[in-house]
């Protein structure tokens, strides 16, 4: 069906969407890669000129940087590891026979529509509060001290907020992926004396791996480039303690007005984002081949 | 997987299931309910629930701050433009790549999506500059079009899987019959396509909604959505928590609905077609 002029029309209904996405790409790609060779404060705009590496050299050098790459793995590792653990457990909860499934699915998947500041913001105030938070409350019930969640735990209590934000898609994905697993094969299983483990084991989990595999690649997209939640929270701190390098990059350029080392940081995340691609589309890419 | 079960292993699992999902939706329900209490009764420590002093002030209170109605227009404004312009331009190129599919089809769209990676703070200072060169900072045009872009592969992408489950034959068939290349789009694709277009919209409105990297580094006021205005509620210690939580009801409620209605969708729009 693909004659010579509709592929012609094809060509054109496709090039509005390339252009818009090569010049999104391109152009801002190439202006940071010039400010990150330029020195650039919005405080002194008048102080310009080619500087070299001496952006790039000042992220390497700085301590936070460091910290930041560490905070930035720990988050999207220690998300990945409990929405993907709990989604596991949960998918397989609520895919038994059970009264009100409709309804309980809708309660699951509620966190999932939380705009991140109202999700950072609920969970900071009226959870991780020392003074009129929930889980103070409960300390306090229970006779101990409250918690500083933000000030001496400031990573994990992030981590706690996204995890409970993006915990209902991973659910909702394996909930899906265990939906369409036959019921024959586990009653043979089951005839053939498998047990609960085995079941789980040698059926459930390899059947749910395609699942899995999407969870992990769509979440690192999203979980790379997380900021509101910081934002709203800790703004990474104490100190530098919840740095993300998005949010490093952000105080450099927000905070510190400094364009030119933001975009060396700018950079660096380009090409660390390209690394985990590269590893993310092979993954998907393989998955689309099926 | 449904299998039999006695009525005892049901009741047990029910209650197993019920009680982790009401732990998940906890959050939201305590939301909800201290927007419901006067300020002193939502910081009560211990906190209060049968005892609270119930009202309704904080949403009047909130929605007549003058400037709450203004986030949340232009938060309508901004998630439904950007998805209606991001259809526009999606809609030609998911079509074509669906229905008239050449050697590099697959490896554009991988493309495509590989611009979503690109880390936004990465983007951030030269669309900062471009923005604030054109005059485009804070204004709703300029968040439009930023998140147009960004969700633009999403779009693309989900609207190419659906338009991929239109079976080719159908078209050639219109085209036997001699219908044109429009009449062919709008009288036979059209009518099977829309409620893949449907689902796209609805996704792509709760991922703009819900967008809190532009929307807090290209705004300041007038044309700041919801997110950058709760991303900035934070008065000092304590006495706004009844205030912060109506907001906060009030912010995501429209999208709680949408995303309720969307649940199958959008397994199948974040994973771009890979889980059904």
């Amino acid at each position: 069906m693909s004659t010579h002029s509709s592929r012609l029309a094809a060509r054109l209904m496709v090039a509005p969407s390339v252009a818009l996405l090569l010049v999104w790409m391109i152009v801002p790609l190439a202006m940071t890669l010039y400010y990150s060779f330029r020195l650039y404060r919005l405080i002194s705009p008048d102080r310009t000129g080619w500087t070299g590496f001496t952006n790039y050299v000042w992220f390497f050098q700085s301590p936070d940087f460091w910290l930041a790459m560490g905070n930035t793995l720990v988050l999207v590792g220690g998300v990945l590891v409990i929405t993907v653990t709990l989604g596991i457990l949960i998918a397989l909860l609520i895919d038994q026979p059970i009264k009100g499934q409709g309804v309980l699915r809708i309660l699951v998947i509620a966190p999932f529509f939380v705009m991140p500041p109202v999700a950072a913001s609920i969970l900071e105030n009226l959870f991780m509060h020392p003074q009129n938070g929930l889980f103070a409350a409960v300390s306090m019930a229970l006779g101990y001290e409250p918690i500083l969640f933000l000030q001496d735990y400031p990573m994990s209590s992030v981590i706690g907020i996204v995890s409970w934000e993006w915990l209902p898609f991973a659910t909702l994905i394996l909930l899906t992926s265990l939906q369409s697993l036959s019921s024959e094969q586990l009653e043979a299983a089951e005839m053939d004396g498998a047990g609960a483990f085995s079941r789980l084991r040698y059926i459930i989990l390899p059947h749910m791996t395609r699942a899995i595999t999407v969870v992990i690649l769509i979440q690192t997209i999203f979980l790379l480039g997380i900021f509101g939640e910081i934002f709203t929270t800790t703004q990474g701190g104490p100190g530098s303690a919840s740095t993300t390098l998005p949010y490093m990059i952000f105080k450099q350029a927000i905070a510190a007005k400094d364009i030119g080392r933001a975009a060396a940081g700018g950079i660096i995340a380009v090409i660390l984002a390209n690394i985990v691609a590269y590893f993310l589309m092979r993954g998907l890419g393989r998955n689309l081949d099926n | 997987m449904a299998r039999a079960h006695s009525p005892r292993r049901k009741l047990l699992t029910t209650l197993a299931a019920w009680t982790v999902a009401l732990i998940i939706f906890f959050p939201v329900l305590w939301m909800i309910l201290t927007s419901f209490k006067t300020e002193p009764s939502a910081v009560a420590m211990p906190p209060e629930f049968l005892s609270a002093d119930w009202t309704l002030e904080n949403y009047a209170e909130v929605w007549a701050r003058s400037d709450y109605p203004r986030f949340f227009w232009n938060s309508v404004v901004i998630s439904v433009g950007s998805t209606l312009l991001g259809l526009l331009i999606a809609i030609p190129a998911a079509w074509a790549m669906a229905f008239v599919p050449g050697k590099k089809t697959k490896d554009l769209l991988m493309w495509m999506l590989s611009t979503k990676m690109m880390p936004a703070v990465a983007v951030m200072i030269p669309l900062y500059l471009l923005f604030l060169k054109f005059g485009l900072i804070d204004t709703r045009i300029g968040l439009v079009i930023a998140l147009m872009l960004m969700n633009l592969p999403i779009i693309i992408w989900m609207l190419y899987t659906y338009f991929k489950e239109i079976p080719g034959e159908i078209l050639e068939a219109s085209r036997m019959d001699g219908a044109s290349l429009w009449g062919e789009i709008v009288h036979v694709l059209t009518p099977m396509a829309l409620p893949g277009i449907a689902s796209t919209m609805l996704l792509n409105i709760i991922l703009a909604w819900n967008e809190a990297f532009w929307t807090i580094v290209l705004t300041t006021t007038k044309a700041a959505p919801l997110s950058a205005f709760i991303a900035s509620f934070s008065a000092p210690q304590g006495l706004f928590y009844a205030k912060l939580s109506a907001a906060s009801a009030m912010a995501i409620l429209p999208i709680l609905i949408l995303g309720w209605f969307s649940q199958k969708q959008l397994v199948r729009g974040l994973t771009f077609g890979a889980v059904k």
